[in-house]
């Protein structure tokens, strides 16, 4: 009856602890600020002409007749932006060589991709914006188009930039050496060629933006649906020539974001233009429809690689060539190349093994970009180490847990480092294959599966263990000169009332920042969760930082977080010790109340040292510091990243008449380091699974022999709905980093990581008996059906 | 004005007088024969809580409310509505008809960055007011028009189901 007492007995013991995110009442109530709701006086609104042609060259362009219509304020060309914006261009300098064309806000003579905005017209309302697009006339001669990854490489082929010697945006190859000696003597190797479609983010609200600059002020105002303000605001700034302190970016609720919302796209900037030259808020909401030809896409790899293993199913070796379609250009501020980066340093990430090769080379297409989105490489690497472990498997006859538990690098052998030259410093990975195992009833899945398998039922049952990158180090943007922080930031003040203002520089898409954010400051300083108010992004209020991307808010802002809030616990301490004649270490606060460290008796509540120190610091010993508002910054030190680890199982079943496939469960276990709010962290993963599911089925964005999108519509690129989803099922490990009091480390990434890795090995068993293999992302079901000769 | 198309603003310019009861208040509006009904009550009432997310009835973000039943607010121009009764997310919290649903998705935090969710709430209303004890795949049935790429969707399912079972011990409130 009567538990043991744990240390979320404590008074407010919040870490740790499943308790509902404060804001999302506003957002159940239909009163979320989203910035598509955002309506500012005297505001336009923009729409954009997008070209018809994967490849062009700009002839003319007649804008006459838009201009005449009634309520149109601006019609704008690349031209007239190009005046008023600097190009960008999405290198980084430690990728030694790449290149990328310079881009503009809308293009000056050539377009890129079909669906690239081309005109931009402002009017009294989005309705005569588009009846003003249809009047405009622009004249193109069609370019030779670059769509197919290997015409892209050919030598002598088309060029998407027509100035360049190649489509060739990055090559890279990490090698030590020692791989052929290990291919040579190998007992056994397994190799295969996977390809990884296209897909893309699909947040359900898209891009919207309103800009605001108000000539008079010099001042520009941007309300931006994005994840990262602070790095917005410098790039307003810069590129538009205005004082950083005159820009301000304020990113209210944000309906998904993913990675997606990060990077620069050319409408955003050509918005801020368009509010410069008319001094007036101007307002873009991509549609569903723009969405798809514009948004960042991401994956799309091909990716040959092979495994040697010695005769008892030891991993030896790996090679893998990655080959990477990004699109016409190379994304800005953080490049195109990241991911495939990510991939060939993921590859055998939980295995013990020496000896690897990889090379990657990144090529332009004439496509829209792809760039960072959700669990950036991860599912590419993980798909094709796990589908080749599991091949090793099946070739030496060994049971997909054995020859994981044979290999993963043990938990008591970290620290290690990668043969790709990844740092870990402690994963978990023999405790979650164990935790697996049993939480799945391995066992009893394979006798059923067995059982079915007579009567024609084909189930299939997947696992994929995976290494997540988290919180990541200057070493990750700041080293190639991209103005992206690593450090973030936290400004605290007691409030006369003795409540807590905490301004933060990590940001919320959802995922719960604001509440694990206050629940490390009332858990730190000792008060009741509701009395501590978060607020984030807003580059006018809120100090600088890296904000919410690749899994730092609980990390890096949580740490933040708690570094500041032990500072403004000394500073009310120290004032209560003055007032009360006692040691400050002699005090501790519990539930707003200072008492003694010792006996816990309660001596005054922080609202009477408020009081005291805002209204009658006449009463405070001469000298004494107030300090009630403490900032404070925390950069990661120590290791570069802070590696995750997991495992995901998947149990589905392939109808195979019809090559449809059914998920039945979904199983994962996870080691994110300390878990702040257990249920926050669920329901990331079971985001994230979904997302992971979604590629490995239905999602692709597929394109025609002449660069045209075919399928970008809700109606026709599939996305995983209610009905095809399985239920998920959760375990935890915790290996807390030691980098950081805290211990956190991210978890945003972990679902999506592998589960498509963990569908391909369960349809992939599946087919099994039919001697039929699948090598590509997504599964449709007539790949099934080819690879079972039905079709 | 050279080049002008008369034809097209023309026919732009065209309004409709139409009225209805939204949220319980009567209102008339002069509307363009293409506006859609979510356009008008984002724009016009400035009821943002219904969301447009794909404007082709695949998402469910814009589910409110016509005489009683759940309807795609962006497959409807708003003329068509002329007379209806709408409810929107903020009339359906307001009179706390789904103050039930609406705490135990806070609970459960079935929701992250909450666009899809006043469509999500639309419709577990929707059906727990056609079916008081739906099973789990009926509830993921029924919510197959509903698209949200931030849950698994589970925590939803699993608030829905359990409001299904609440309300049937405490006496089939719908």
């Amino acid at each position: 009856m009567t538990a043991p007492l744990t240390s979320l007995d404590r008074p407010n013991s919040y870490i740790g602890r499943s308790v509902p995110r404060p804001n999302a009442k506003r957002l159940l109530a239909g009163r979320g600020r989203y910035v598509s709701d955002l309506r500012l006086p005297r505001m336009l609104y923009a729409a954009f002409l997008r070209s018809p042609h994967a490849h062009a060259k700009i002839v003319s362009i007649n804008t006459e007749p838009a201009r005449a219509i009634e309520g149109v304020h601006l019609v704008a060309t690349g031209v007239d932006l190009a005046e008023i914006c600097t190009p960008w261009t999405g290198t980084l300098d430690h990728f030694k060589g790449m290149t990328s064309a310079p881009q503009w806000p809308l293009p000056v003579d050539r377009v890129v991709w079909a669906g690239q905005a081309v005109v931009a017209v402002v009017a009294e309302s989005r309705a005569i914006a588009e009846d003003a697009l249809e009047l405009i006339e622009v004249d193109y001669d069609d370019l030779p188009v670059v769509v197919d990854l290997d015409v892209a490489r050919e030598a002598g082929g088309p060029l998407v930039n027509p100035g360049s010697v190649n489509n060739i945006c990055f090559r890279s190859q990490l090698d030590n050496g020692t791989v052929d000696d290990a291919f040579a003597h190998a007992a056994h190797v397994v190799e295969e060629e996977f390809t990884f479609g296209r897909h893309t983010a699909v947040t359900l609200e898209p891009r919207a933006i309103v800009a605001d600059y108000d000539p008079a002020a010099g001042m520009l105002t941007v309300h931006h649906g994005t994840q990262t303000p602070y790095q917005f605001q410098d790039l307003y700034s810069r590129h538009y020539d205005i004082p950083e302190s005159r820009v301000r970016v304020i990113a209210s609720d944000i309906g998904g974001s993913f990675g997606m919302k990060l990077h620069v796209y050319h409408e955003d900037m050509a918005v801020v233009g368009l509010s410069i030259l008319l001094g007036r808020p101007v307002k873009y909401v991509a549609d569903r429809m723009e969405s798809f030809v514009s948004d960042i896409h991401a994956r799309d790899h091909r990716v040959r690689a092979r495994m040697a293993l010695d005769a008892k199913g030891g991993i030896l070796a790996m090679d893998v060539e990655d080959l990477t379609a990004i699109g016409a250009f190379s994304t800005y501020p953080r490049t195109s190349v990241v991911e495939g980066n990510q991939v060939i340093r993921l590859m055998g990430a939980p295995y013990r093994f020496e000896n690897y090769r990889a090379t990657l080379e990144v090529i332009f297409q004439n496509k829209v970009q792809t760039s960072q989105y959700r669990a950036v490489g991860h599912p590419i690497a993980c798909a094709v180490t796990e589908r080749l472990v599991d091949m090793a498997a099946a070739k030496l006859g060994l049971d997909p847990f054995a020859i994981r538990a044979q290999n993963v690098i043990p938990d008591d052998a970290y620290p290690q480092t990668s043969p790709t030259g990844y740092r870990f410093e402690a994963l978990s990975h023999q405790a979650c294959l164990k935790r697996l195992h049993q939480m799945m009833d391995y066992d009893g899945l394979r006798a059923e599966q067995a059982d079915l398998r007579k009567r024609g039922i084909h189930r299939g049952i997947g696992i994929a263990a995976f290494v997540e990158i988290t919180n990541p180090s200057p070493a990750f943007y700041g080293v190639g000169g991209a103005r992206i922080s690593s450090q973030d930031g936290a400004i605290l003040s007691l409030t006369p009332s003795g409540e807590v203002r905490c301004l933060i520089s990590v940001t919320e898409q959802g995922q719960g920042t604001e509440a694990i954010i206050s629940q490390i400051v009332a858990d730190q300083l000792g008060l009741a969760q509701e009395h501590v108010k978060v607020i984030t992004g807003d580059t006018e209020v809120t100090p600088h930082g890296g904000a919410t991307w690749a899994c730092r808010g609980a990390g890096i802002g949580g740490e933040t977080a708690l570094q500041a809030t032990r500072a403004l616990k000394r500073n009310i301490l120290e004032i209560a010790a003055l007032i009360l004649q006692e040691q400050p270490s002699a005090l501790d606060i519990i539930d707003g109340q200072v008492v003694d460290a010792a006996t816990r008796n309660q001596r005054m509540p922080i609202s009477e040292i408020a009081r005291i120190a805002y209204f009658r610091s006449d009463t405070l010993p001469p000298g004494t510091q107030a300090q009630l508002t403490v900032s404070h910054h925390f950069a990661p030190q120590g290791y570069p990243f802070a590696f995750t680890n997991g495992i995901q199982g998947c149990l589905l079943e392939v109808d195979v008449e019809t090559g449809l496939i059914k998920l039945l469960k979904h199983f994962i276990v996870e080691d994110c380091g300390r878990v702040i709010n257990p249920m926050l962290v669920d329901e990331q993963l079971r985001g994230g699974v979904v997302q992971g599911l979604g590629a490995a089925l239905f999602e692709e964005c597929r394109y025609s022999d002449t660069g045209q999108l075919v399928n970008g519509s809700l109606a026709d690129y599939l996305v995983p709905m209610p009905m095809e989803m399985p239920d998920i099922v959760i375990a935890h490990v915790e290996t807390p980093t030691a980098d950081t009091e805290l211990g956190a480390k991210g978890v945003g990434e972990a679902g999506t990581a592998a589960a498509s890795a963990c569908v391909l090995n369960a349809v992939n068993d599946a087919l099994a008996p039919f001697g039929a293999t699948i090598n590509s992302i997504p599964i449709t079901p007539m790949k099934v059906l080819t690879a079972l000769k039905r079709f | 004005m050279s080049g002008f198309d008369d034809s097209l603003l023309n026919e732009a310019d065209e309004t409709v007088r139409i009225r209805m009861v939204v949220n319980g208040r009567k209102v008339a509006w002069e509307v363009a024969p293409r506006e859609t009904l979510v356009d008008c009550l984002r724009d016009r009432l400035e009821l943002t809580g219904t969301h447009a997310g794909c404007e082709m009835g695949a998402c469910g973000a814009c589910l409110v409310q016509l005489d009683g039943r759940a309807v795609h607010s962006c497959l409807i121009f708003a003329v068509q509505a002329d007379g209806a009764t709408i409810d929107t997310i903020e009339g359906l919290s307001e009179r706390g008809a789904i103050a039930d649903l609406q705490a135990e998705f806070h609970r459960r935090n079935a929701l992250q960055c909450g666009f899809c969710t006043p469509g999500m709430l639309v419709n577990a209303h929707e059906l727990l007011s056609q079916v008081a004890q739906p099973s789990r795949e009926e509830i993921r049935d029924a919510l197959s028009g509903n698209y949200c790429r931030c849950t698994g969707y589970e925590a939803i399912v699993d608030a829905i189901d359990a409001v299904a079972k609440a309300r049937g011990t405490s006496g089939g409130v719908t």
